[in-house]
């Protein structure tokens, strides 16, 4: 499977994506963000960091970059797309995921392994996943709290758009263990054709058991079929 | 020509920032601060004689990049 990740300046979690990929057997490309072509690819990963030092809004100027007019077209024509943390957060400023990261709730940067429930587990990124299975990622942001109009939290339950829930080490979802204020906490949403995820907790820093876990893995492993 | 550009949270949107300003300026003693929201604010200068079609490219450029419309409103004044 071909897959491209996106680097803007400021993006950090390029190089971290890069290495699960190329461990879980993806052909991977590093793409510029002022390049205009995109190369082939299966699967697009828009990482994590800081892009333009999140001047203006998080992910604002990111989204209005060269290639993100590519990432769009070929999101529309069906490519799979991740976008991770601020990659997550430049998906929204681009329109191709509804709602918007606000700051976190209690105002703090947040870095910290949490738990999350899988919530839906038909799509092509989390088959591997069993229901309902409760894992840890790390998250690490400041605009995490996901929020959106009262139709469209209606329409992502409706339609089983939510794949990830922040919840506790059983897997009870409610606000004790919501980090950042995110509207049910929701840790990660995709379009109606299921092609597109955003996701705020990081799968690439849980491919490795030596540093941290195997949480990440089936994420990229249900892609490969 | 010249415009400002006020741009301020929704007011069914939560503004933490704001908040803690709000609690720091009343522990500091300010007792009739009853609310207190943060914003943003833009000025720019615009190469254009008519002051319509100077208002609407400057509406274009808030709602193409400088408003998030989803939780942001906006006022357009000539200055």
């Amino acid at each position: 499977m071909n897959s491209s990740v996106i680097v803007f300046p400021g993006s950090n979690c390029d190089r971290d994506i890069a290495i699960a990929l190329e461990k879980l057997k993806f052909k991977n490309t590093m793409v510029w963000h002022k390049d205009t072509d995109l190369p082939k690819s299966d699967l697009i990963v828009i990482p994590g960091g800081f892009s333009y030092g999140d001047y203006l809004r998080s992910g604002a100027i990111a989204a209005k970059s060269n290639i993100l007019s590519e990432v769009i077209k070929a999101a529309n024509d069906g490519c799979l797309v991740l976008g991770i943390c601020n990659g997550f957060q430049i998906l929204t400023e681009t329109g191709l995921l509804k709602g918007v990261l606000l700051r976190n709730k209690n105002l703090k940067f947040l870095g910290k392994d949490v738990c999350v429930k899988a919530t839906n587990t038909d799509n092509r990124f989390c088959n591997k996943y069993k229901k309902d299975q409760v894992l840890k990622f790390n998250i690490a942001h400041n605009e995490g709290n996901y929020y959106t109009n009262s139709n469209h939290i209606k329409e992502l339950e409706d339609k089983n758009l939510i794949p990830f829930k922040y919840c506790d080490e059983t897997g009870n979802i409610n606000e004790e263990n919501n980090p950042n204020g995110s509207l049910n906490n929701i840790a990660a949403i995709f379009n109606d054709k299921k092609n597109i995820l955003g996701m705020m907790p990081h799968p690439e820093r849980m491919v490795d058991p030596m540093i941290s876990s195997n949480d990440g893995v089936n994420l990229f492993t249900s892609l490969l079929g | 020509m010249k415009f400002s550009i006020k741009v301020t949270l929704k007011k069914d949107v939560l503004d933490p920032q704001g908040k803690v300003v709000e609690q720091t300026l009343q522990s500091m003693g300010m007792n009739t601060l009853k609310n207190l929201r943060q914003g943003k604010y833009f000025e720019i200068e615009i190469n254009e004689n008519n002051e319509d079609r100077a208002k609407n490219k400057i509406e274009e450029m808030c709602k193409k990049l400088l408003v998030n419309l989803i939780i942001e409103d906006f006022v357009i004044s000539k200055i």
